[in-house]
């Protein structure tokens, strides 16, 4: 079969057979060829992306560790972790919403407790078309489903998250989720098949014949015979994943395992190469010991499958009895497949004769790396020398501003975190519809703050500084809180990498991003590509999304959106560099993603976020809000509706009111506070040379905005509540 | 007095009561495994929430046939306080230690919020420490909590004083508003003829602390504990 190109069917160039063939010393036979197909395909070797990636900060004095591994690991004191990824499963999602979203919270959820962390939360952030079209429903209302019934049943809170919706993701969602856990630092371990003869073991669910060649489906475009690749998505079990899990992180607490590696994408194949070859030693093991689902499966299909809920666990003989132990008070199965060599080779035995033998290093980490070819989309000058000013401006600035709050992007996703537990383990401090989700860590007195950000409509006008502005953006959020970021994870999500005008996105935002984190003094732990995101060649908008994680020292000082007392001033931290191009009002009342961006000074945006926490920490403030979409207007309406007050705001006469109000930019954040600390965040705000702009105080019931003696915007809290809350019942229901 | 929280296979809020009975209320608790068979003296048992056997059957349906389940039954016999939260009240309702039945919310969605239930009946070990019509704010999160029970049985229940909870708006008012899953008469707890086994949907081991909202639901707790005192004084 080999002679009949067998290679180019399953994704692989003829330049790669060769490689193979070179690498090898010797021509695949079939399964081998499999084996190397899955691992290197897109979606596990990063071929067309290492090479950008290297552009990233990943060290830093807290970084215990960086990519590579299953998930990044950041001190937080005390002799304790947090250990956090993102990932997509934006493929899958696309041809079956619930059980896509099911086992992308599965599979990022294994790759915590692989490590040894007791997972504490999830988070998420979707892309998805137009809700106007019935599919887009159905998918929207199928990933937050199949969301909710995997982190529901696990019991591991889903406490933030992001949703936006441009008609660019229609044919291909974005699904991306996050997982945050802990654990002590000693608890540690890799993913490693360490010690000759230590044994090499199954445990959790059956193979089956689901999710064959997945990684292959998630490394090509979509297009209309994408359904046909339904059997290429995984069916996900929580209950078991729970199981799983409690086991798992049993067996490392009790020091009973030497390696583990959780199943995902390539299966067992990804598993055996990735563990030998981070030892630098071999394995051999023998199919016929895989419990599987179903009779008759070739030794290609039992070694590619994505089947879920499975761990494979690296045991010395003598600890094998205690690990057995621990499984089946779960009633858990293991399976012992082989063990451990020191030849540097997967060997794999079916029926009693060897069926592929290949070198560990060169199947996980042989692949080449490519440096595609570049090329500035013809969009890109044409979009940015638009002049949104030129448009006429609105007659009634209180309709547009319920317009804004109206729109699915900004609106209240109550209706999605309701369906979500966000309080399970009793942790949350602060759950979802705030700038950053709060979660205690019990004991220590201290709080992690997590968010997940990313602006495509910035990052396709302009990759480079979309691409700060998401690290940005992430990080400021978690400052909000008054937690110090500590680390990021990012999901890059792209198109078509060998076409050069995504190409060049892709480099534009990673190297956007890269000077954002050098530049905010956070470093980039781990992560994930996202590629070919396009049907039937239309891309959608270059999405970088950014995980922040931030480390609060103490918990009780947390800081909200919501406006608490009446009387207090409400003041504007940050520059005054505002921008129409690529706004939520450009988009939602004029219909057009077009216009430069607001230029970012990144000093300044470490300073504002340096202010802020001092802020927080020094208790000068009542609460801190990111303004991001729909600018100040926007801000002040959901610090508004969060805390039930109205405002009294004075905008500064000769103001461009549309840009005043609307308009966006970065380093920019709503603070207010009682009158008496006013000094002392003028000095503290002089200190770090941040601009302050006193606009108004917390009063009444409704948001007044008025400019030189006239009011522009005068709107009752519970009405601007009423059109922000029930958006998505009314198009859902 | 000890507490003893049984963990099923699939339970999730086992550590919740736990916490919460260890660090805020500070009194013995200890995890009971689902095959154990005795309940090792302990004098109050908690049935947490979660998801038993994945509620791929019917919620509870499964994990009453576990082997602790017998020493349960037993002790529910005996008069033990027994508390069943969320899927530990579909336990007890499936294993027939309550009456009625928990059907899939009325808009076939999982729910998670805050809501209110009034003490209907504050005569019980549970309740005995609220006043009654007390108004008790704690959150829901299930898929599956719309109670129901059929008239004949509901007659019966109302007249033996069974309906321990309802939910209603802040002020106490029973409407269709406050109602998250379309329980009948917006029941959201109940007990056994006996009053020493109730059963509830909300979360009250997740309203133990001002910090995470609601404190209003250490006083289930604080009533049993107190029954304990005061029948140890005795």
């Amino acid at each position: 079969m080999a002679e009949s190109k067998l290679w180019r069917e399953l994704g692989l160039t003829d330049r790669e057979f060769e490689l193979i063939v070179e690498q090898m010393g010797r021509k695949p036979n079939d399964v081998e060829l499999n084996m190397y197909s899955v691992m290197w395909s897109e979606h596990c070797c990063y071929k067309h992306s290492l090479s950008s990636l290297k552009l990233f900060p990943t060290a830093g004095e807290r970084v215990i560790q960086g990519p590579g591994e299953n998930a990044g690991v950041v001190d937080i004191g005390d002799g304790w972790c947090a250990v956090f990824k993102i990932e997509s499963h934006n493929h899958p999602s696309a041809v079956e919403p619930y059980q896509g979203a099911a086992t992308g919270i599965g599979g990022i959820l294994r790759d915590i407790f692989t490590m040894g962390a007791q997972p504490v939360a999830f988070l998420n952030s979707l892309r998805f078309g137009d809700l106007t079209s019935v599919r887009n429903r159905y998918l929207f209302d199928g990933v937050v489903a199949g969301i909710g019934g995997y982190g529901n049943c696990v019991g591991i809170p889903t406490v933030g998250g992001e949703i936006y919706f441009e008609p660019c993701y229609g044919g291909n969602p974005l699904v991306n989720a996050m997982c945050v856990g802990i654990m002590p630092i000693d608890r540690l371990v890799l993913g490693k098949a360490g010690g000759v003869g230590n044994l090499v073991v199954l445990a959790g669910a059956r193979t089956g014949r689901d999710g064959i060649h997945g990684v292959t489906f998630a490394s090509e475009e979509l297009s209309g015979q994408s359904e046909e690749k339904r059997p290429a998505v995984q069916v996900g079990d929580p209950f078991l994943g729970k199981l799983l899990m409690d086991a798992t992180l049993e067996v490392i607490e009790k020091k009973l395992v030497s390696g583990v590696q959780d199943l995902g994408g390539a299966g067992l194949t990804c598993a055996l190469t990735e563990t030998a070859s981070r030892a630098g030693t071999g394995v051999v093991v023998d199919l016929d010991q895989v419990p599987l689902r179903e009779e008759g499966m070739h030794s290609f299909e039992i070694l590619t499958s994505e089947s879920q809920e499975r761990m494979l666990l690296i045991v010395e003989p003598g600890k094998l009895k205690a690990v057995e132990e621990v499984f089946k008070r779960w009633e858990l199965q293991l399976a012992v497949l082989g063990e451990v060599t020191d030849s540097k080779m997967v060997v794999a035995r079916h029926h009693g004769v060897t069926v592929a033998e290949v070198p560990a290093a060169s199947v996980s980490g042989g692949s080449p790396v490519y440096n595609p070819e570049s090329r500035e989309p013809e969009y890109y000058r044409r979009l940015a020398d638009f002049d949104p000013l030129i448009l006429p401006a609105p007659g009634d600035y209180r309709k547009v501003l319920l317009k804004l709050l109206a729109a699915p992007d900004i609106a209240s996703k109550e209706w999605v975190w309701r369906r979500y537990d966000y309080m399970v383990r009793t942790c949350t401090v602060q759950g979802p519809g705030g700038d950053a989700a709060v979660i205690r860590l019990r004991k220590t007195g201290k709080a992690l703050a997590v968010s997940t950000d990313g602006n495509g409509r910035y990052t396709y006008l302009d990759p480079y500084r979309g691409g700060m502005m998401a690290v940005a953006e992430a990080t400021r959020n978690v400052s909000c809180t008054g937690a110090e970021p500590i680390g990021i994870t990012d999901c890059l999500n792209f198109g078509n990498p060998e076409k050069p005008e995504i190409y060049w996105q892709f480099r534009q935002a990673v190297e956007g991003m890269a000077e954002a984190c050098r530049a905010l003094e956070v470093p980039v732990v781990g992560g994930n590509v996202s590629f070919y995101n396009e049907v039937e060649g239309e891309a959608v908008y270059p999405t970088p999304v950014v995980g922040a994680v931030g480390l609060l020292k103490d918990l009780h000082k947390h800081c909200g959106i919501s406006l608490r007392r009446k009387g207090d001033l409400l003041l504007l931290l940050g520059p005054e560099v505002l921008s129409l191009g690529g706004s939520q009002y450009l988009k939602t009342c004029c219909g057009k993603v077009a216009g430069g961006l607001p230029e970012i000074d990144l000093e300044t945006e470490k300073n504002v976020q340096l202010l802020l926490r001092r802020l927080i920490d020094e208790e000068l403030i009542s609460s801190a809000h990111d303004l991001s979409d729909g600018g100040l207007a926007v801000a002040l309406a959901e610090s508004c509706i969060s805390g039930s007050i109205g405002a009294e705001v004075k905008l500064k006469e000769k103001s461009n009111l549309l840009l005043d109000l609307f308009g966006e930019g970065p380093s920019r954040v709503l603070i207010s506070l009682d009158e008496k600390n006013m000094e002392r965040v003028r000095k503290l705000a002089g200190d770090f040379k941040i601009a302050v702009c006193e606009i108004g105080t917390a009063a009444g019931d409704t948001l007044i905005i008025s400019c030189g003696g006239d009011i522009i915007i005068e709107v009752k809290v519970s009405a601007m509540s009423a059109a922000y809350k029930e958006v998505f019942s009314c198009i859902m229901e | 007095m000890k507490f003893g929280v049984i963990v099923f296979p699939g339970s999730n809020c086992d550590l919740d009561a736990y916490y919460l009975i260890r660090d805020i209320l500070r009194e013995p608790v200890e995890y009971i495994h689902y095959n154990e068979e005795s309940i090792k003296q302990c004098d109050v048992i908690i049935l947490p929430g979660g998801f038993t056997y994945g509620d791929y059957l019917r919620s509870g349906a499964i994990a009453r046939f576990s082997p602790i389940m017998s020493a349960v039954t037993d002790f529910a016999g005996r008069g033990g306080a027994i508390l069943g939260i969320c899927n530990g009240f579909q336990v007890l309702t499936e294993s027939g230690l309550l009456p009625g039945a928990l059907y899939r919310n009325n808009h076939l969605q999982f729910r998670c919020e805050q809501v209110f239930v009034r003490v209907e009946n504050n005569s019980l070990p549970f309740t005995r420490s609220a006043s009654l019509g007390k108004v008790l704010e704690m959150p829901v999160a299930h898929g599956d909590g719309s109670y129901y029970a059929p008239p004949e049985l509901l007659y019966v229940m109302e007249k033996n004083n069974q309906i321990v909870f309802r939910y209603t708006d802040a002020d106490g008012n029973v409407t269709p508003a406050a109602n998250p899953n379309g329980s009948i008469e917006n029941i959201a707890g109940v007990c056994n003829s006996r009053g020493n086994v109730i059963g509830m949907m909300p979360h009250p081991e997740r309203a133990g602390e001002k910090l995470l909202g609601s404190r209003h639901g250490l006083i289930i707790f604080k009533s049993i504990i107190s029954y304990f005192q005061n029948r140890e004084v005795v």
